[in-house]
């Protein structure tokens, strides 16, 4: 059993949790994620390492509440416990050497970008931040953000914060001014990381994109993570989450997430109501 | 006088039209009085041919003869002192091409049934043998085992058994390796290899749940001081599913088995209201001829499916699986759609899966196995309507430890090299077992992998 040590609603819909782990904070590094199991039975899902505390044996999630098992994890109360927690999985992402570089989330995927810029900076890089938000409400880790980028900008698509634009127009923006980046890492939702792909394409600058495809195992065990990548089929858990955007079959990888919607839907509706009635 | 009957006792199972909507376990083993007939059907032969063709040298002759003597937890001594997992082996060994194989009562008539002995005596200690296992006192040296599948768990059971000190390393959340997350409840149910777990437990065995080893924690740092490790058995199996590379293999509904598995038997999503989700098909394609293709095609059926087909691409003959999972499948109407080989997967707007398109296949010439070579009829296409595709054509080790640990060495299929009489690897102190070593095999083989090596553990730490 593992315990949250703390909880705090980052927003309406996405929570940060620092769950007491000491294996995995031990050797947790940015770009590697974990898996974990709410409660006996549960299924198990995948979420970024958002931060560690090596000596005090604690690792950071953030989640966003979509379907029912992060709203069972919501539902956790700080001091209370989770059934299974294991990781670091993935390969960590690949930062030495990066002098300057370009980092575009998207919704609860800056959650995930967050470490990786955080990792940037320590290291001495040159980051420009470029976050997305659906609206003002949903912002988060704004002056975390703030912190440890050089250049900062924040967009809505609704105009309610910052600029209102998807993420690829201050990118290309910058690209077209002429800035220079090493590379452009991006996370976020699918269709955005394919975009962002566009954009930097004619600016030939690598791209790395973080896919996140429906996992059980996490350890290259039951391949329903897999993707096209350069036209080979690759097992996101081990062989990512990073990789080069210019080679992912993004359709392909949008069709693969839908699998199970009608399934999550329901799942979701029966959790939910599960928490009404014990709520009356 | 012996039982001259030139049959086995059948083996009393579920009806095969009830079991195909439920998970609950098809073979109900024998009665006492089965037992009894069935070991009178042994001829007690000095020189032994079943022992011989039995994968741990099981004195299969002494066990019967208890039985017979109606002294079975003397038969389960014997069956102990070379198998640590009878309940598990005596349900899912392939007895014809092992002991059965060379039974002399099979030369006319079927042999005895061995297997269904052994699960016998084996399930008739669970349920009465009163001793409950005491921890050892501790010979104060530590070793890990990795991965808790047969090979794992045996190799900790006897190292416990002489008082070393064990924690067994497990990726999953779950201890058992296949035997929980591959082979499904009606077949080995899980609260057998669970009481195997506990008892292990009870013997002071650690088991460490949720760690794999690679990416937690490398086999290095296991040996260091930080964690004191004297010596490393990896056990960590065969589980890197393979594809066919065939077009439209990452459509939608398509799984590989482990995928397929995993979710109906370690998440359970075969439950109404489980979180895990499965898909619920009406047709289903099982690409493959072994037990994990027949395991794919129960679960299938039991799900719902209106059709099951395994497409084969060589005959009857050839099928891997054991003799009586092809039995039971047939039973419960899976179709058999042999010497066909899948050369596409079809797709609708949705990208959903919704049919396979075969070539059928003929036997040529014998290939390096020694089976005869599937050959391609050509222009033979045609397409079966399914909804669902799960691939079972094979799985080799994970190359995880491999990339972590440094002088280990593998051979070109990906498996550790493991000397077979004691378990050595290339790297000091360091032992291998079970499908990690051998690829793909069987239970009662990874099993004694792990006594083998428990039996080299102890004699080098005891130096
Ligand atoms: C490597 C990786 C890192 C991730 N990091 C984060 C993170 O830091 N924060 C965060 O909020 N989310 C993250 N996700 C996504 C997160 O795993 C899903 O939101 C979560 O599984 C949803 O589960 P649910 O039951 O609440 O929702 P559901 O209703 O079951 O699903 C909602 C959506 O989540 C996806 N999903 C469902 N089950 C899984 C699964 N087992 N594995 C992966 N995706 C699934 C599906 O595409 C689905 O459309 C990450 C995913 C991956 C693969
Ligand atoms: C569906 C199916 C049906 C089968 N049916 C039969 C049958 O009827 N009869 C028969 O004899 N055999 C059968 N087999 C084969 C048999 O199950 C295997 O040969 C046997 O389980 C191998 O045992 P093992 O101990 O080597 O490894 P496994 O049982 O594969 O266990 C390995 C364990 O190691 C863990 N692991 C892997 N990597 C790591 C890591 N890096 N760190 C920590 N843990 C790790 C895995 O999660 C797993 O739990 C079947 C196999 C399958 C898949
Ligand atoms: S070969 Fe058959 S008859 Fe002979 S001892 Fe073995 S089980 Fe008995
Ligand atoms: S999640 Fe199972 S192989 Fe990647």
């Amino acid at each position: 059993m593992y315990k949250i040590v703390k909880k705090q609603e980052l927003n309406p819909t996405v929570t940060l949790m620092s769950i007491e782990a000491p294996m995995v904070a031990r050797k947790a590094l940015a770009g590697q994620f974990i898996i974990l199991r709410v409660d006996e039975d549960g299924e198990r899902i995948p979420l970024t390492i958002a931060g560690y505390d090596r000596k005090g044996g604690t690792v950071d999630i953030i989640f966003q509440v979509v379907g029912a098992t992060t709203e069972k994890l919501n539902h956790k109360k700080q001091g209370e416990c989770i059934q299974d927690f294991v990781g670091p999985l993935g390969v960590a992402s690949h930062l030495e050497g990066l002098k300057k570089v370009c980092v575009v989330g998207g919704g609860v995927g800056n959650a995930i970008a967050y470490p990786i810029v955080k990792a940037l900076h320590e290291q001495g890089s040159d980051v420009t931040a470029i976050l997305g938000f659906r609206n003002k409400d949903l912002v988060i880790l704004e002056d975390e953000f703030r912190a440890a980028s050089n250049n900062f900008i924040i967009c809505t698509d609704d105009g309610s914060y910052g600029e209102k634009a998807l993420v690829t127009e201050p990118l290309k923006r910058l690209l077209e001014s002429g800035e220079q980046f090493d590379e452009v890492i991006t996370i976020g939702p699918i269709v955005m990381m394919k975009f962002v792909t566009k954009t930097v394409q004619p600016f030939g600058i690598p791209c790395i994109v973080s896919m996140s495809p429906i996992m059980v195992d996490g350890t290259g065990m039951c391949g329903g993570c897999r993707l096209t990548v350069d036209g080979k089929t690759k097992f996101a858990c081990v062989d990512g989450p990073d990789f080069d955007g210019y080679k992912v079959d993004f359709d392909e990888a949008i069709d693969r997430g839908s699998m199970y919607k009608a399934f999550e839907a329901q799942a979701r509706e029966a959790a939910c109501n599960l928490y009404k009635m014990e709520v009356k | 006088m012996p039982n001259m009957s030139l049959k086995k006792n059948p083996m009393p199972s579920q009806d095969p039209v009830e079991r195909a909507s439920n998970f609950k376990e098809v073979a109900l083993g024998y009665t006492k009085e089965m037992a009894l007939d069935e070991a009178q059907r042994c001829l007690s032969c000095k020189n032994k041919p079943c022992t011989k063709g039995c994968p741990v040298q099981i004195d299969i002759p002494a066990f019967i003869k208890k039985v017979a003597e109606e002294d079975f937890e003397g038969a389960y001594d014997i069956i102990a002192k070379d198998s640590s997992l009878p309940a598990v082996c005596g349900r899912v060994c392939p007895q014809e091409n092992q002991c059965e194989k060379y039974c002399v009562r099979g030369i006319k008539g079927e042999p005895v049934g061995i297997g269904r002995l052994e699960r016998f005596v084996a399930d008739w200690h669970n349920e009465n043998a009163k001793e409950a296992p005491v921890k050892p006192a501790s010979n104060g040296h530590k070793v890990a085992i990795i991965g808790s599948g047969p090979s794992g768990l045996t190799c900790a059971g006897d190292l416990a058994k002489k008082g070393y000190e064990v924690t067994v390393f497990e990726a999953l959340h779950t201890a058992g390796g296949v035997l929980v997350y591959g082979i499904p409840e009606f077949r080995l149910p899980k609260a057998i290899v669970q009481k195997e777990v506990d008892g292990l437990k009870a013997l002071g065995v650690k088991i460490e749940t949720n760690t794999v080893v690679g990416k937690t924690v490398s086999v290095d740092e296991l040996m260091s001081d930080e964690f004191g490790f004297e010596a490393v058995f990896i056990g960590s199996g065969a589980g890197l599913p393979s594809f066919m590379n065939i077009p439209g293999e990452n459509l939608k509904a398509v799984y590989s088995a482990n995928e397929f598995l995993t979710r109906i038997n370690l998440m359970k999503a075969y439950r109404e209201g489980a979180d895990t989700p499965i898909k619920h098909s009406k047709a289903v394609a099982v690409v493959g001829g072994g037990n994990v293709a027949m395991d794919a095609a129960r679960c299938a059926k039991r799900l719902g499916a209106e059709h099951v087909y395994i497409v084969y691409r060589r005959s009857e003959a050839e099928l891997p699986a054991r003799r009586e999972e092809v039995e039971h499948a047939k039973e419960e109407g899976i179709e058999f759609k042999l010497l066909n080989n899948p050369v596409e997967i079809l797709g609708g707007e949705d990208r959903f899966v919704n049919g396979i398109k075969c070539i059928r296949m003929e036997l040529g010439e014998p290939d390096a196995s020694g089976r005869r070579r599937p050959v391609a009829v050509p222009g033979s296409e045609f397409v079966l309507d399914v909804d669902c595709v799960i691939m079972a054509i094979g799985t080799s080790p994970n190359p995880l430890i491999k990339n972590t640990t440094e002088g280990l060495d593998t051979n070109s299929h990906g498996c550790i090299v493991a000397e077979e009489e004691t378990g050595k690897t290339s790297k000091d102190m360091v032992y291998a077992g079970g499908d990690a070593v051998t690829g793909a095999a069987t239970v009662i083989l990874a099993m004694g992998a792990g006594k083998t090596a428990a039996k080299a553990i102890d004699e080098a730490l005891s130096k």
